[in-house]
């Protein structure tokens, strides 16, 4: 009788936000719909009533069916009959399970039949689903390309493809190709305009594609002719009841195996334009992806707190020298700094969460009447934040995942290479966090932006260092004050030195420096509302202490010649 | 076919699948107050069979008959979160102290008010394991039973086909409706409960239960009937006084044992092929498996 919800108080926490109130009021438009709709919430109060008796739901079906089913769906894993996918039995399962509690489509608008639940509730319900099973988490999460819909899609379009999330359709995303992976822009899969019928058909093969034999598919493809970059891209749907593609193999994989990876062949399969021409690459996948990226996030989190439990409880039960080993000092900072990288995680998760509800609320505000400036401004502010922390929270937390989970396997001695625990299959899932949806690499090209442009450091001096903290915990903030000016000093030598080269050396080290000292503030901050925390921030603060104290010496050490060696 | 009126019979029970060690007083009663209160397992089962029924014909409604304290109007929320239309608690000083057979009797006698072409119930309730309500309801209306039941197959409004779960083997009976089903634990499990259903039932409450609401509640009621849930007293049904409660009760506990399990006797077996054949035999025919 696991519930993943109500055994982690974490979760209540971070849902209950000081920002969550106006992120509520505008996600709800002022509670207008109350009268109108029966499950609209008539106040804050009530709407977050109904988020944590969802999530309630949703923490019961993820221990109860989800957790329980993870074996054998890795064992069994999907198969493709007649070029389609059929799920393992505990997929379908875990898949009808969660449709009829009414778990699909949860972001979207109630006219959709969606449950209008804002970015933070939702996050959690996919962090609990990831606990549950990190590869059923893929299936269940791609309900986001039913927000990128409802974001771009006209609105027929919409009431066509969006109440069926909520009826047990699935969706995929087809992007990458065998010729395109990192390199989107390099698209080929062609899409040609029949003047005839006024429709779309698509020809060309697309891989790795989660869940590629969904209902309805969103594909970039190549609509103008001639064209070799980005700007020849479009977005397209793809509803699979017209026939038209078909999946040649799924992969043999080496982890998330109940989530099926399709290799799809599109022979004139008829689709429909979402939005405008040419836009496909730079405007929409960038928004579906900065989603998805969330998602992954999410999965992070949530097969890293799958993993920390594992070892801490095989830490309290395994004896050697006479006594349990979590009382040796190897196996206890261990475990202590996994939880401290799974709480900074998690902080970062709902934070960026938190970004993306304001700006998002406001766009669709902006679609139903104009913003006033200050609404704007605040818009503004909020994009800007999501965009850069969207990509530094999908490579801490999926690096974090990796390394939760490779220490905990490490804690379980020989048991932890064997089967019959489940913490090699975590180990196992937790491996694609950090490559799919941009590898790390391509997400420190993504934040970069945010160090190089000032902006990271904005936030973290204007905002973070301004928080109000108790006194006794006064000397943490001294550190991460410390933290910052050795970030700060460590970008202006290697952007005075004018080569990007260089800047995209070193464009990790800079950008997880930056991350050191967000995510040691965001546990700080946390802690003033809740003491559990507080041991975290330390611990936190001073292991990104000497790493960013170590990148910085190596930073200062480093000439623009001493490129060359590494160069291979 | 027209949709069928189906009443689902359930119990809110002590949760005595986890006990602790203060589940039971010193007087040898059960502990109520250390045991959280959940929908009876069978039960569930039950409500499932039902809602697959007003899945597949259209226009079936399913109410939930429960008999208990105020807050088993729980009972009926959680049944409406799942899918259930609605419900009747039945509550009263009057029904305490009730056996299987007073509460039975008042359990038909409630029947009476309502109209119903299928009476499905879970075979027994985790906290009398007696399994008897269900076919004494079935007696006391005149209607027959089919227990066991671990799948309602096919139903035509007229005759239901059901799928029994017995002892050696399965069975498949037929039966002229109305009747009354008692359904196995080894059903399918029922649905989870719907975040729609939620959101849209959670301020439900019973009478007893909205004498400590607030003026929001009422407020509330009165756009939305439905979160007023139906209360039967003793004075909304029709009954001989006698037969209720502990004055209608036969059944009298004459003495309470607390058993203690203590495993004393090991057997120490070297693991050989023959060893391991005689254990099992043994096992086998003192009934330990099998
Ligand atoms: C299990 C699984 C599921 C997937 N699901 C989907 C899906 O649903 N839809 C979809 O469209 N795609 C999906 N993908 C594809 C996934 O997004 C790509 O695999 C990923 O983007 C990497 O592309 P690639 O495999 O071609 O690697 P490559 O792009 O060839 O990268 C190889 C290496 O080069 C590095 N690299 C490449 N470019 C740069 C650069 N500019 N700077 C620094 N380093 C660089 C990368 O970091 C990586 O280490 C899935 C992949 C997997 C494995
Ligand atoms: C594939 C495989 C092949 C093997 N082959 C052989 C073989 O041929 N012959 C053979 O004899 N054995 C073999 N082993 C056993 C192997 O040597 C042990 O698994 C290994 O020594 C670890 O012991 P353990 O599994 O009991 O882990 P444990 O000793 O229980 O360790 C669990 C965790 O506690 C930590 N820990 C334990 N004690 C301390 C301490 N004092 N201080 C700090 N940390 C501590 C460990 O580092 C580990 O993280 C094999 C194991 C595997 C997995």
């Amino acid at each position: 009788m696991a519930n993943f919800y109500t055994d982690n108080e974490d979760l209540k926490f971070h849902l209950g936000h000081p920002l969550m109130q106006k992120i509520v009021a505008l996600k709800e438009r002022n509670f207008k719909d109350a009268g109108k709709c029966e499950i609209a919430p008539r106040d804050f109060e009530d709407a977050m009533d109904n988020y944590d008796r969802v999530l309630e739901i949703v923490g019961d079906i993820c221990g109860n069916v989800l957790a329980e089913n993870a074996e054998s769906v890795d064992h069994e894993g999907p198969e493709v009959i007649d070029g389609r996918v059929k799920y393992a039995a505990g997929t379908q399962q875990n898949h009808d399970i969660l449709t009829q509690a009414g778990l699909y489509g949860m972001s979207l608008p109630r006219e959709y039949d969606g449950l209008n639940f804002p970015m933070v509730p939702y996050v959690m319900a996919a962090e609990l689903v990831s606990r549950g099973d990190g590869g059923f988490a893929n299936i269940w999460g791609l309900q986001d390309c039913a927000e990128t819909i409802h974001e771009f899609a006209s609105e027929e379009q919409k009431r066509q493809y969006l109440p069926r999330a909520a009826k047990g359709d699935t969706y995929a995303m087809d992007l990458t190709e065998p010729d395109a992976g990192s390199d989107l822009q390099s698209v080929q899969l062609k899409a040609t305009y029949c003047e005839k019928d006024g429709k779309w058909y698509l020809n060309g093969v697309k891989r790795f594609i989660t869940n590629g034999d969904a209902h309805i598919s969103l594909v970039l493809a190549r609509s103008e002719e001639g064209t070799h970059d980005g700007r020849g891209l479009s977005m397209f749907i793809y509803d699979k009841a017209n026939g038209g593609m078909t999946v040649r193999r799924i992969e043999n994989k080496l982890g998330i195996k109940g989530s099926p990876t399709c290799e799809l062949v599109f022979k004139d399969a008829p689709a429909e334009l979402v939005g405008e021409r040419k836009l496909g690459l730079i405007k929409y996948v960038m928004s579906l992806m900065n989603g998805a990226r969330l998602g992954v996030g999410a999965q992070s989190v949530g097969i890293a707190e799958a993993a920390y439990r594992e070892g801490l409880k095989y830490a309290q039960e395994r004896r050697q020298f006479g006594k349990a080993i979590i009382e040796f000092p190897a196996v206890y900072e261990m475990l202590t700094n996994m939880e401290a990288k799974l709480q900074a995680a998690r902080s970062v998760l709902y934070e960026t969460s938190r970004f993306v509800d304001m700006y998002k609320a406001y766009t669709h505000i902006a679609n139903e009447r104009a913003l006033n400036k200050e609404e704007r401004e605040e818009m503004k502010k909020y994009q800007k934040l999501a965009d850069i922390f969207t990509p530094l929270l999908k490579l801490f937390s999926s690096e974090y995942a990796n390394e939760i989970a490779y220490d905990a396997l490490q804690i379980h001695g020989g048991s932890g290479f064997m089967k019959d625990y489940p913490i090699e299959r975590l180990v196992r899932d937790a491996r694609i966090t950090n490559i799919y949806e941009g590898t790390s690499q391509l997400q420190v090209v993504a934040a970069i932006r945010g160090v190089t442009t000032g902006q990271f450091l904005k936030q973290i001096r204007e905002e973070y260092e301004q928080t109000s903290i108790r006194p006794e915990q006064e000397y943490v903030r001294e550190i991460l004050k410390g933290m910052t000016g050795a970030f700060e000093a460590a970008v202006t030598k290697v952007t005075a030195v004018g080569e990007s080269e260089y800047v995209d050396f070193h464009a990790r080290r800079l950008v997880e420096m930056a991350g050191y000292i967000i995510l040691g503030y965001l546990l700080l901050i946390d802690s003033q509302r809740c003491d559990r925390f507080a041991k975290s921030a330390e611990i936190f603060v001073k292991y990104g202490q000497a790493k960013v104290a170590g990148y910085a010496a190596f930073i200062n050490d480093f000439e623009l010649k001493d490129l060359g060696m590494y160069k291979k | 076919m027209k949709g069928l009126k189906i009443v689902v019979l359930a119990k809110q029970v002590p949760d005595t699948r986890n006990v602790g060690k203060d589940a039971m007083k010193a007087d040898g009663t059960v502990n109520r107050a250390a045991l959280p209160a959940i929908f009876n397992p069978e039960d569930l089962n039950a409500l499932e069979q039902a809602l697959r029924l007003k899945d597949t014909i259209e226009g079936t409604t399913v109410h939930v008959l429960t008999m208990g304290p105020g807050r088993a109007a729980e009972i009926i929320r959680e049944a409406m979160y799942r899918g259930a239309d609605g419900g009747y608690l039945l509550s009263d000083r009057a029904f305490a102290g009730s056996d299987t057979l007073a509460t039975s009797y008042a359990l038909s006698c409630a029947l009476r008010n309502l109209e119903y072409d299928l009476i499905i119930c879970g075979r027994q309730a985790i906290d009398g394991d007696t399994a008897q309500v269900g076919p004494q309801v079935a007696e006391k209306l005149a209607l027959p039973q089919v227990t066991y039941a671990e799948d309602i197959q096919k139903c035509d409004g007229k005759i239901v086909t059901i799928k029994r779960r017995l002892e050696r083997g399965i069975e498949v009976v037929t039966c002229p409706m109305p009747c009354v089903v008692t359904v196995n634990g080894s059903a399918a499990p029922c649905r989870p409960r719907n975040a729609r259903f939620v959101m849209k039932y959670k301020n439900a409450k019973g009478t007893q239960e909205a004498q400590d609401a607030n003026e929001d509640y009422f407020a509330l009621v009165n756009e939305r009937p439905y979160l007023k849930l139906t209360e039967w007293s003793v004075n909304d049904i029709q009954s001989n006084p006698a037969d209720l409660g502990l004055s209608g009760s036969p059944t009298k506990v004459k003495n309470i044992e607390s058993v203690v399990f203590q495993a004393k006797e090991a057997k120490v077996l070297s693991g050989t092929d023959a060893e391991l054949d005689a254990m099992m035999k043994e096992l086998i025919t003192n009934h330990t498996i099998g």
